[in-house]
């Protein structure tokens, strides 16, 4: 940590105050008035309609199966992506430094091209003979994809910091590898593990374009809220997309908020 | 032993996740040699698929990369109130699905909406055409560079922006002298990963661009379009581009990411 000593020199107030303007007139023209839009017409023609729109049984199935699908991929995440920092962090093996970049893969990769790759290798023509296109597993499969680096790359830091000294001390103090993992790593490491998870989740039922090829978005079966949204609006019901839309909105603010409360809850007891 | 399973499962996930399915489309697209692929990537749609990327990616490379070291620069270096609710809403657009944003410009600028009514009144056409799709494209990438350049702005400190000051430089002489080259691989790997993120744009554009073939498709519109009419090769060909794009971005950030130059440049 560097400390400032030195406390900077006031600038022109003016300055500020322009460069703010101008931050914040970007930041509300192409962010804030248009989400503030979104809820405002969801709320549009009253509280009766947007209950109505959020549970006509298309919108319902697309918004249950997207939250119970992404809870499932977020935990999948949180104990394969611990497992792959682990091996990241304490593995020594050939090709390891391959395995850390290719790790950013799903980042880079745009959404549609991602889904078109996992249908190449899981869809009807699969050289592996498994087909999960159309299917509820195709749009997990999906999901798992595009959110694989979240928990890594939270955990990865942490494992970096820790000190093996502890581990040491519990090692000579008879504590098998189990109880060394169970009760001097682990509480360590779950509010990355968490936060991480968080995070895949968040981006999890925000995803449309990697479910759009392989899932055929089927309603009632494999259809994602993303997607209802999306027909909702080419068909010009752009107040039933709004009300899906605000929802999907409220998950992710709660699981924000939920993120920060961990981090500060980490930070603590860091 | 342990350790070698749980190798073997991390190494295992990442390969049947990750690795194949990449490996897959990129060996069936040059399956049969390089023809198909160059056939598939000089027709007439994929060529004026390519510009209409470059184009939205190019705009809201330039807009982002402006605002982000503006905004970088607000954040680290003035006190403001209201400054930490600044830096949240700057990370909002991450939680937003493609979609969504799509709709909440489609709200705004729009033909049916007073804004957008207004903008067309005077010839300016925003949705369904390129202003709109760069707005989705900026809305989306958003966050990228002021994430990057923010920790190592707060890190360089701003001693020689001061003795710089006192020294008689100008504000733009000491940002372009001193600031700039301090944060260059910051910025080189925001930008970098702004870029990439803007080329694959999907949802947010499919939304906004109303996909019209040859007129607002892009890239990653063109492999949906043909990947559903039933031309694989064309869907594969241009998936395959957009995949060496990704890796290539992944190599540049790996060589740029701030972490891994801890020691200086």
């Amino acid at each position: 940590m560097t400390a400032i000593t030195v406390r900077p020199v006031r600038r022109p107030a003016g300055g500020t105050a322009a460069g703010l303007g101008v931050a914040v007139l970007y930041l509300s023209l192409i962010v804030l008035i248009p989400l503030a839009a979104v809820v405002w017409r969801s709320a549009d023609q009253g509280p009766g309609y947007f209950w109505r729109s959020v549970t006509t049984p298309d919108a319902w199935a697309a918004l249950t199966l997207t939250i119970g699908a992404s809870a499932l991929v977020a935990l999948i995440n949180l104990v394969m992506g611990t497992a792959i920092a682990w091996v990241l962090v304490r593995d020594r093996f050939p090709g390891r430094a391959v395995l850390d970049t290719i790790i950013d893969l799903p980042f880079a990769l745009p959404t549609i091209v991602a889904g078109l790759v996992l249908l190449a290798l899981y869809g009807p023509q699969s050289p592996l003979g498994i087909n999960l296109a159309y299917s509820r597993a195709g749009v997990v499969l999906a999901l798992m994809f595009v959110t694989l680096p979240f928990v890594v790359r939270t955990v990865q830091p942490v494992l970096l910091e820790l000190d093996t000294e502890m581990e040491q001390a519990a090692a000579s103090l008879g504590a098998g590898p189990f109880q060394i993992f169970r009760r001097v790593i682990l509480p360590n490491l779950i509010p990355a593990m968490l936060s991480g998870t968080a995070l895949a989740f968040t981006r999890a039922i925000a995803e449309f374009g990697s479910t759009v090829l392989i899932s055929g978005n089927l309603p009632f079966k494999t259809q994602v809220a993303a997607v209802n949204i999306f027909g909702q609006i080419e068909s010009d019901n752009t107040t039933g997309a709004a009300a899906i839309s605000t929802v999907l909105l409220a998950v992710a603010l709660v699981a924000l908020i939920t993120l920060d409360a961990l981090q500060r809850w980490g930070s603590r007891r860091g | 032993m342990a350790k070698h399973v749980l190798r073997l499962v991390a190494v295992a996930y990442v390969l049947l996740l990750l690795v194949l399915p990449v490996a897959v489309i990129i060996w069936r697209t040059f399956g049969d040699g390089l023809g198909p692929f160059v056939e598939a990537m000089t027709s007439p749609s994929a060529v004026h698929a390519f510009k209409v990327t470059t184009v939205v990616a190019g705009w809201a490379v330039v807009l982002n990369t402006v605002f982000g070291v503006g905004t970088a620069l607000l954040l680290v270096r003035h006190e403001f109130p209201g400054k930490r609710l600044l830096g949240a809403l700057i990370d909002l657009p991450t939680a937003v699905s493609p979609v969504v944003v799509g709709l909440a410009l489609i709200l705004v600028y729009g033909r049916f909406s007073p804004v957008g009514g207004l903008l067309e009144s005077w010839g300016i056409q925003v949705i369904f055409s390129t202003p709109g799709m760069v707005l989705a494209t900026v809305f989306v990438a958003l966050p990228l560079v002021v994430r990057a350049v923010v920790p190592v702005l707060e890190e360089l400190g701003d001693e020689q922006e001061q003795a710089a000051h006192t020294l008689g430089a100008s504000r733009l002489q000491t940002f372009v002298r001193i600031t700039l080259p301090g944060i260059r691989w910051a910025l080189g790997y925001g930008v970098v990963l702004c870029l990439a993120r803007s080329l694959g744009e999907y949802g947010a554009v499919a939304v906004v661009s109303g996909r019209l073939v040859d007129q607002t498709q892009t890239l990653t519109l063109f492999v949906e379009e043909r990947f559903q009419n039933f031309d694989q090769p064309a869907a594969f060909a241009a998936a395959t581009t957009l995949a060496l794009i990704a890796v290539v971005t992944l190599l540049l950030t790996k060589l740029l990411r701030p972490k891994d130059r801890s020691d200086g440049n």
